[in-house]
């Protein structure tokens, strides 16, 4: 995973409560058993105007204008501002995979589905929650500036602004020096291996049956 | 204090507590298909790693598969849409590369992977249990903490046996009282949700409790704690009693003998305590929930069969407004109408939420003896599993469904999600038995409505939605 300390990018809004992941990769994308090339596909249905297929050109598709992402001022956009609830619905971790294949490195909204949260930090895309006023007046901010910029500052959990406040953010601090750097879950959950298999010789009294290889 | 049920669940696999707050929990049981696995797998391929603990884990081809008898009969190497072939094959490989025990498409046993798992005893009682899928809350029915995962996290178990996490918060979810007839555990979650919203649950466990709950079946429970997740709670929780080691006895993975006794005295404390603490506690009268219907393309989108279509004048900001319209435009329907004037194109009964034999007997009890409307262009039936499958064809149920005009199908996710062939075409409306009413989630351009199996069933013989409770031999 790609450490994240400080990254500063144009914002693009998503302008809508309760973005679920359906809709930010749609389930036919979901047959690919990699974990790339999802980008051309993020949002699909409201990006395009025609229906998406796993082997389309997404080249040659018929674009939505009325999609922010497609409006000139978002191009290149690597940070999402977004309303409540975001990434509610499936777990597919699809949906982060789209987002930091497009090219967003940060999300901000007042709230996420808990999944979605957790496997956006395990893909370097940092979920960050401001409340429902923050959120409201950096669309206002970015509405009215073409070119909004943001810089996310994960080492001082700050945003900042050159047309205003810096915003402070809170961010689990485990999560935030994994990210800072670019640790990986299983390797430091390794580390513990003496502790689970203590664990599993009295969690084995407890309940034997746990432990049977379950024969087809 | 006294602990909740989560909080025992919880307790009983604490591996190692942070001081940064997370914690190791071991996880028990891991369910494996064929659609968020093989990145899982390719990653511990990469990393040079060995699964854990073999014995966690169990895999199902479900999401993907075709649900055409002719189609599955000629075997995996003849599936038409060479793409998922591919993602189905890959789950085989993966199974047999790393040795773990795979259910395979071809198998009585095979199904969507939250009924095969109560179904096989493969999910038991005070087990952690995880899925790459996040209606794994399904099997809290049983008195488990069981939630969805993303694939990074399925990788972990995988060479883990744990998972990092933060402990959630509690929430108990109270339907007391006396369920009216021809009102389900369908309607039950649905009314929870209209009432908590979508959001409601997010960083909590909900357990169901109440009278009203205790008289649930296993099945009713499990559609109940499957829509968790549709309220933002990974886990639903529902505390063990004789109903659910009924269910367990003699399922073919539960244990047996000595090993049950032992089973069973454990499993009978997972319950919450009387002076348990709850951070959120929502009462409902179970006399107060009707039949529902999802009019919009939200779970919370939803009221009772005798409502109507809310109007942009009872919305209370312009936010609300903003959705209200985008939901009425994207589904076709006018402001204020009535539910019983919405007429499906499609039916669709199936998914982990309703697939059961209970559904399935639901259903049928409605359009026995009956055709299904003239305007209804398909109406599927797709069993959960081989062995629902099988049980429903002792009993006729099959016959009743073909007789009636519909359509019985293979076993597997099907129109829920419509990964596999079975999709809406762009602006048909669906009356559907799964959980999620979101925009194309049954297919691009689809209208989704939400229902129970006596409900969509129902509609289909009307032709439009109607309350299941005024037809002849209910209620």
């Amino acid at each position: 995973m790609d450490a994240f300390t400080i990254h500063a990018g144009v914002v693009a809004p998503m302008d809508r409560p309760n973005v679920d992941t359906d809709l930010i990769i749609p389930k036919q994308f979901l047959k690919s058993i990699k974990r790339s090339g999802f980008g051309p596909n993020l949002f699909d249905e409201l990006r395009y105007l025609d229906e998406g297929k796993p082997d389309s050109d997404n080249s040659h598709r018929p674009l939505n204008p009325e999609f922010p992402l497609n409006a000139p001022r978002y191009q290149g956009a690597s940070i999402l501002l977004a309303r409540e609830n975001f990434g509610c619905g499936s777990s597919r971790e699809h949906a982060p995979w789209a987002l930091v294949d497009y090219g967003f490195r940060c999300v901000i909204a007042p709230s996420f589905a808990d999944i979605f949260r957790s496997n956006c930090f395990k893909n370097g895309l940092l979920p960050i929650e401001l409340s429902s006023d923050q959120v409201s007046e950096l669309f206002d901010a970015m509405y009215t500036t073409e070119g909004f910029s943001l810089t996310i500052d994960l080492e001082q959990q700050c945003i900042r602004r050159t047309d205003g406040d810096d915003i402070a953010f809170d961010v689990d601090g485990f999560r935030r020096d994994c990210l800072l750097n670019g640790l990986d879950d299983i390797g430091i959950t390794l580390k513990s291996a003496d502790a689970i298999k203590r664990f599993e010789e009295q969690h084995r009294q407890r309940a034997p049956w746990v432990f049977d290889l379950l024969e087809v | 204090m006294g602990k909740t049920l989560y909080d025992k669940l919880w307790d009983a696999h604490l591996v190692e507590q942070r001081e940064d707050g997370t914690a190791l929990i071991y996880i028990d049981r891991q369910l494996l298909h064929e659609v968020t696995s093989p990145q899982a797998f390719e990653g511990l391929r990469i990393a040079g790693r060995q699964p854990w603990r073999l014995s966690a884990n169990i895999a199902v081809p479900d999401h993907n598969v075709s649900t055409l008898a002719a189609e599955r009969a000629a075997g995996l190497s003849a599936l038409t849409d060479e793409v998922s072939r591919i993602q189905l094959q890959t789950l085989d490989d993966n199974c047999a590369d790393f040795q773990i025990p795979e259910i395979p498409l071809d198998d009585v046993r095979q199904g969507i992977v939250h009924v095969m798992g109560p179904e096989q005893g493969a999910t038991l009682p005070g087990m952690t249990i995880v899925c790459g899928d996040s209606h794994t809350s399904t099997h809290g029915a049983l008195g488990a903490l069981a939630h969805g995962i993303g694939t990074s996290e399925v990788e972990h178990v995988l060479a883990t046996g744990c998972l990092i996490q933060r402990k959630m918060k509690n929430m108990r979810v109270r339907v007391d009282g006396v369920l009216g007839a021809g009102v389900t555990a369908k309607d039950v979650a649905l009314a929870i949700i209209g009432v908590i919203g979508t959001a409601g649950g997010t960083g909590h466990a909900i357990e169901f409790a109440g009278s009203a709950i205790r008289g649930l079946t296993m099945e009713g429970r499990m559609t109940l704690c499957n829509m968790a997740i549709e309220a933002g709670a990974r886990a639903g929780l529902i505390a063990v009693d004789d109903v659910t080691l009924a269910y367990i006895k003699d399922k073919r993975y539960a244990p047996q003998g000595d090993q049950w006794q032992q089973a069973e005295d454990w499993w009978r404390s997972l319950e919450s305590d009387a002076d348990a603490h709850f951070d959120t506690d929502i009462a409902l009268r179970a006399d107060s929930i009707e039949p529902q219907v999802t009019w919009g393309t939200s779970p919370e989108m939803v009221t009772s069969i005798g409502g109507r279509v809310p109007t942009l004048e009872e919305m209370s900001n312009d936010s609300e407004r903003r959705s209200l319209e985008r939901a009425l435009d994207y589904m076709g329907l006018e402001p204020g109408m009535s539910i019983a004037d919405i007429r499906p194109d499609v039916i669709f009964i199936g998914s982990c939420t309703n697939s059961r034999i209970e559904d399935m007997r639901a259903a049928a009890a409605i359009v026995a003896g009956k055709r299904i409307a003239s305007s209804i262009k398909q109406a599927l039936v797709v069993p959960g599993s081989g062995v629902v499958k099988a049980q429903a064809e002792r009993e006729g149920l099959d016959k009743i469904f073909i007789d009636a005009g519909m359509e019985w199908r293979e076993p597997g996710c099907s129109m829920c999600l419509a990964m596999n062939a079975d999709k809406l075409a762009p602006g048909e409306r669906c009356a559907s038995t799964s959980n999620r009413n979101f925009e194309g989630r049954q297919g691009f351009g689809g209208r989704t409505h939400l229902v129970s199996p006596a409900m969509a069933a129902a509609a289909a013989v009307a032709g439009h939605f109607v309350d299941v409770r005024a037809i002849e031999g209910q209620a």
